[in-house]
């Protein structure tokens, strides 16, 4: 039984190595491309831009994200701004009326519904080519929107494009891990984006041109996460999504496990149900990388940490059963040797050095990430925050989503 | 359109990493090696100790006893039994580490005989457990079994426990097994003092019968 257990661990880091150097060699075929610009740019052509921000119970927040946009380095008679609340109990209200006395700003009011019906309103009212969402939460740094604009006007096939989403200002030890894998994701996004094989685009700043919506259709409610399910459905009707490495976006991440674990298991569980959704398009050559790469990793992926997380959970018990059976055997007189350090005992079987090539690969993916989120230091504490964080709790929520697929519960917004 | 396909480089990514799961295997097969050799240079410096202690017994008899008494090689076939332990559970019954067992199994009863002979003769206080034992689907309680001899090897350094698995294929352990009539369902079996003792026993089970047949004392 060992040997079938063993097979099976090792089709899954061949898969997670496989996924590596496929980055990897995408990366070296690209690395050329990548382009980090300093200061402002200029457009032949300033599109008009409508930017929304749906916001529910965003009191604390919606101010500094508002302001955000009037720092845009953007013409402000080419840039709209809708600022939509869905129904908060709190304040928002009130605090987003104030700035309806801009004439670029439009306020509206609605009963709750959802992130996807707030932008569902907003994209009945647009008048611009142009349409991206930024969530309350967030904050786009001055040059985002010109730089994305720039992706637009280098190519007229980019139907989306996404900006890197880095965390703002971590305090804590969870914000600080988050940091790094929001570091590593930049990594990962461009290289999907040189693969044409992204799979979201982040409620914070993807722009969209307006015929997008025009071709699929409006927001769904994409089991949460409307925001996968339009790249899905972009993915599918071939429309191109573009990554703008450079156009940097601050969000503010959860500062607690608990926040961090609700967040992640719809994330998840937005992956899971949209993916089996769309599983029609898997390993269809016609839908290109994204079929036959992008969906299959994440799949592998939770397949992988669930078996690798069961085999932990099954060593920690055989470990505890082992040592009731000393107890039983012995009592408490354990061994009084002295324990002496030999290298004999180190474990040198295949595993381990193929997951140094795992982990060294997810080092190189955070280290090239700060180097594209411009971080003054490639190197960070982060990095070491990162790894113990999510190998321990991101199982959880993994196994959870898929518990709440099976039982078709779905999972709280917030 | 955005019809990126290409499945060239789904084939050249899947080489490399082929590749790297090939020098993963050889860079493992290495130190697999490695240990096997460290394993193979113990057994050997056990096998010229043995040899050695046997050849000097043999020449000045009783007169030697003061040399071979004190060859105590329990510690280092402590160690090779540990490391050939190791060996099984994370490189498997390779052809090698079997191998390294039946000579580490030799090994042990060499030194029993030795130690037994040097005991009648010297009048050393020692005391001998012959264990058998196999895997631990077989055999419930020969993990336990072999905790409680850790322990009380521990406790008495001069009582030594040889370990057999009952399944190695070796016609001198298959002896050992026909002369105390040891049935594998049966197992754990333990021989003190010439006695067989089957199932599991615990420590001060154990402890009352070696005190019994020899005067050890306890560990400072």
């Amino acid at each position: 039984m060992a040997s079938i257990f063993n097979i099976i661990l090792y089709v899954f880091i061949f898969l997670s190595v496989y996924v590596q150097v496929f980055f990897f060699v995408t990366f070296l075929e690209n690395r050329k491309k990548i382009v980090i610009r300093n200061g402002g740019i200029k457009l032949d052509f300033y599109p008009a831009v409508t930017i929304t921000v749906p916001c529910f119970n965003e009191e604390k927040t919606v101010s500094e994200t508002v302001s955000s946009l009037f720092e845009l380095n953007y013409p402000k008679d080419r840039l709209k701004i809708f600022l939509i609340d869905d129904g908060s109990t709190d304040n928002t209200w009130k605090i987003i009326s104030k700035f309806s006395k801009y004439p670029n700003i439009k306020v509206f009011h609605k009963e709750n519904g959802g992130k996807h019906t707030a932008l569902n309103l907003a994209l009945q009212n647009i008048e611009t080519d142009f349409f991206g969402c930024l969530d309350a939460d967030s904050l786009a740094h001055p040059e985002s929107l010109v730089r994305i604009m720039s992706c637009f006007e280098k190519d007229a096939n980019n139907m989306a494009v996404i900006p890197s989403v880095v965390v703002n200002a971590p305090k804590n030890f969870i914000q600080n891990a988050q940091k790094a894998e929001y570091d590593m994701g930049v990594y990962f996004k461009k290289m999907l984006g040189f693969l044409g094989a992204i799979n979201v685009t982040p409620g914070p700043f993807t722009i969209f041109r307006k015929e997008v919506f025009e071709k699929i259709g409006p927001y769904r409610h994409g089991h949460n996460a409307e925001d996968m399910e339009i790249a899905y459905r972009m993915q599918k009707n071939h429309c191109k999504i573009e990554h703008c490495n450079d156009a940097f976006i601050y969000t503010n991440s959860p500062s607690s496990v608990k926040k961090l674990y609700k967040q992640r298991l719809r994330w998840i569980y937005g992956f899971i149900n949209n993916t089996l959704d769309y599983k029609s398009v898997l390993f269809r050559k016609k839908y290109g990388n994204f079929s036959v790469f992008t969906l299959p990793m994440g799949i592998v992926s939770i397949l992988s940490v669930s078996y690798l997380f069961g085999k932990i959970i099954y060593n920690i018990f055989d470990f505890l059963y082992s040592k009731l059976l000393q107890f039983e055997a012995v009592g408490l007189n354990f061994s009084s040797k002295k324990i002496v350090f030999d290298s004999f005992y180190i474990n040198a079987q295949p595993f381990f050095f193929l997951m140094i090539v795992v982990y060294s690969s997810i080092i190189f993916a955070i280290i090239l990430g700060r180097y594209m989120t411009k971080e003054k230091s490639l190197f960070s504490l982060n990095t070491l925050y990162f790894f113990p964080v999510f190998s321990i709790i991101a199982p959880f929520w993994l196994l959870k989503a898929v518990y709440n697929t099976i039982l078709q519960r779905k999972p709280a917004w917030r | 359109m955005n019809n990126n396909f290409d499945w060239r480089k789904y084939l050249i990514v899947f080489l490399i990493t082929v590749c790297l799961f090939l020098t993963a295997s050889f860079i493992s097969n290495f130190f697999s090696e490695k240990k096997v050799d460290e394993m193979k240079s113990i057994q050997d410096n056990i096998a010229i100790n043995i040899l050695s202690s046997e050849t000097q017994f043999s020449l000045l008899q009783e007169s030697s006893c003061k040399y071979v008494s004190g060859s105590v090689l329990s510690g280092e076939l402590d160690e090779l039994g540990k490391k050939l332990e190791w060996s099984q559970t994370n490189l498997g019954d390779t052809d090698e580490v079997t191998y390294l067992k039946k000579y580490y199994s030799l090994l042990e009863i060499k030194d029993y005989l030795l130690m037994k002979k040097v005991s009648v003769s010297c009048g050393t206080k020692s005391a001998f457990i012959l264990y058998f034992y196999t895997t631990k689907d077989n055999c419930s309680e020969c993990e336990k079994e072999g905790m409680v001899l850790s322990d009380l090897r521990d406790k008495y350094p001069e009582l030594r426990v040889y370990s057999f698995d009952y399944a190695t294929d070796l016609s001198a352990i298959k002896s050992l097994l026909q002369i105390y009539k040891i049935k594998d369902t049966e197992l754990p079996a333990l021989v003190v003092d010439d006695s067989l003792l089957t199932g599991f026993h615990s420590v001060s089970d154990l402890e009352t019968q070696i005190l019994k047949s020899s005067k050890l004392q306890l560990r400072k």
